[in-house]
């Protein structure tokens, strides 16, 4: 039952993650990102991994693409072009990472298979053992994390900060001129 | 157990509560024109049945007959998902929500709800999460531009309280030491000093729960923080272009939310269905249903007598205060409640 649920839903994140790429509107795939999230969370579910999967939906599909979402509406973003010319780069760098990824997902396949592998329909754990985890044994990674999302934040408060007070005035002037210089 | 049977009891369960959900809804919405009314001065709903309490299937039926109208500029597939996605994401929190003890009849022992995970209230929260996109769906794709300044105020003031919501709960979370429903009410039984009840509300918890109460009062979108219908400026705010079920969906939805909200506040706050219970057996696996109800049921009326009372904020006074007052006070909760446990184990 759980094996075949298992299937399922992964058949459903990967449908989505190609409905993603093939959709023409940004709000299609922006949906399409969140059913990817959402399938995951119930792979998650059936591996045993109670608190990841609810702490996926309520962080990626609940709060993260609701923001991106937010920001589509915002724009009021269109229809994109498909197809067109290829960019080089996308070709020079994208087909070997690919290719990259590929040998890796084999390697690991044929060499990890067997090992410490969670089996779907797993008894989940309790919440503690990711919190002694996450607070003892990996506490300085943890942390540092914390500490980087936090210096992205300042990065974009220093981006869209205010304007400087010469910049106010050069804006003013500009104004009172009646926008003649 | 068997798998038949187990998806057996899980329909039958899933059918009862949601019936029980939308009577619920229905007498809501009954009581809220009722007790509006009389806060106004004037009678309510009177006409159809004794007291106006036909007036819910009168409503219904009339919704139900009413042209389903489609504007010729909306996202046709988007505008058709979003009220269900509303609809269902506030259906299924109540799957977990624990309403009386586990029931023992005929040696057979019936827990009083659906399914009793671990992560109870972070499913609850999750699925609260998800709900936002019916809202926000509706307003973007309505193509109109009421609906979508409706739709993006919604989304703004969703995200902005979510993170609130979270941290006014972790205050009891801290206490209780687990996620489950069950285990957190089981806490809440008995007394202290001989008389107060055990309740989270009153072991500390008194700050949290009116943090919760903001919280949730505006991640369900109801008066005073209801600017994404407000009617003066928006029209009907994001769902100004539905008619007939379809914006009915959006109405249930908004009630059902609520009752989640009053029945997550009974439980983790007020004890859930803790309280004196006497009598003979069968009146005593009944009383702690009724107790459960009661308390539902006053935070309902809170909700419709705040309604009666309080107007209308200010956009910016909404956000100012969702990020400038209420997230560091649920933080300084969930600190000073941390330190206090710490303190004392």
């Amino acid at each position: 039952m759980e094996l075949l649920l298992f299937w399922v839903f992964a058949a459903i994140c990967i449908g989505g993650a190609l409905n993603l790429l093939a959709q023409k509107h940004p709000i299609n795939s922006a949906l399409s990102l969140v059913v990817v999230m959402a399938s995951l969370a119930v792979e998650y579910l059936l591996l045993g991994a109670e608190f990841v999967a609810a702490v996926q939906v309520i962080i990626y599909a609940g709060a993260i693409m609701v923001l991106f979402i937010f920001v589509i509406m915002l724009l009021n973003a269109g229809e994109e072009p498909h197809g067109g010319k290829t960019s080089m780069v996308a070709k020079l760098v994208g087909i070997p990472a690919l290719a990259i990824l590929a040998v890796m997902l084999v390697w690991s396949l044929g060499t990890q298979a067997g090992g410490s592998v969670a089996v779907a329909g797993a008894e989940p754990g309790p919440p503690q053992v990711i919190a002694r985890l996450l607070f003892n044994d990996f506490l300085l990674p943890f942390e540092v994390t914390s500490v980087l999302v936090l210096i992205a934040i300042m990065g974009a408060v220093v981006l869209a900060a205010p304007l400087k007070p010469h910049h106010a005035e050069q804006i003013l002037e500009h104004l009172k001129s009646g926008g003649q210089n | 157990m068997s798998l038949g049977l187990y998806l057996l009891l899980g329909f039958v369960k899933s059918f009862i509560i949601i019936n029980v959900y939308l009577v619920v809804f229905a007498y809501t919405v009954w009581a809220e024109r009722k007790v509006l009314g009389h806060i106004q001065n004037r009678w309510g709903p009177t006409r159809v049945g004794p007291f106006g309490l036909l007036q819910p299937i009168a409503d219904g039926v009339k919704l139900l007959f009413k042209e389903d109208m489609t504007p010729p500029f909306v996202y046709q597939p988007i505008f058709t998902i979003a009220p269900v996605l509303a609809l269902v994401m506030s259906l299924m929190s109540v799957a977990v929500i624990p309403i009386a003890p586990v029931l023992h009849v005929l040696g057979f022992d019936v827990p009083m709800q659906v399914t009793d995970i671990n992560i109870g209230l972070l499913f609850i929260l999750g699925v609260t999460s998800i709900g936002v996109y019916g809202i926000a769906l509706a307003g973007w794709s309505s193509n109109s531009k009421y609906a979508m300044l409706g739709g993006l105020r919604a989304s703004a003031q969703m995200i902005s309280y979510e993170a609130s919501l979270g941290l006014s709960l972790v205050g009891v979370l801290i206490m209780s030491g687990s996620f489950s429903l069950n285990e957190i009410v089981h806490q809440q039984e008995g007394f202290f000093w001989g008389f107060i009840p055990n309740w989270n509300i009153f072991r500390g918890q008194f700050f949290g729960f009116f943090l919760y109460l903001i919280a949730a009062y505006a991640e369900t979108n109801r008066v005073p923080f209801d600017l994404p219908e407000a009617e003066s400026e928006l029209g009907g705010g994001y769902h100004t272009e539905y008619s007939s079920m379809k914006w009915s969906m959006f109405f249930m939805a908004e009630y059902h939310n609520m009752i989640t909200v009053a029945c997550v506040a009974t439980l983790l706050f007020l004890g859930g269905w803790a309280g004196p219970v006497f009598g003979p057996p069968l009146l005593q696996t009944l009383i702690p249903l009724g107790w459960f109800c009661l308390k539902v049921a006053f935070f309902l009326f809170v909700y419709i007598w705040i309604r009666g009372t309080m107007p209308r904020f200010r956009y910016d006074q909404l956000m100012a205060f969702g990020w400038k007052v209420l997230l560091p006070l649920s933080i300084l909760n969930v600190v000073v409640t941390a330190f206090f446990v710490a303190w004392f184990s």
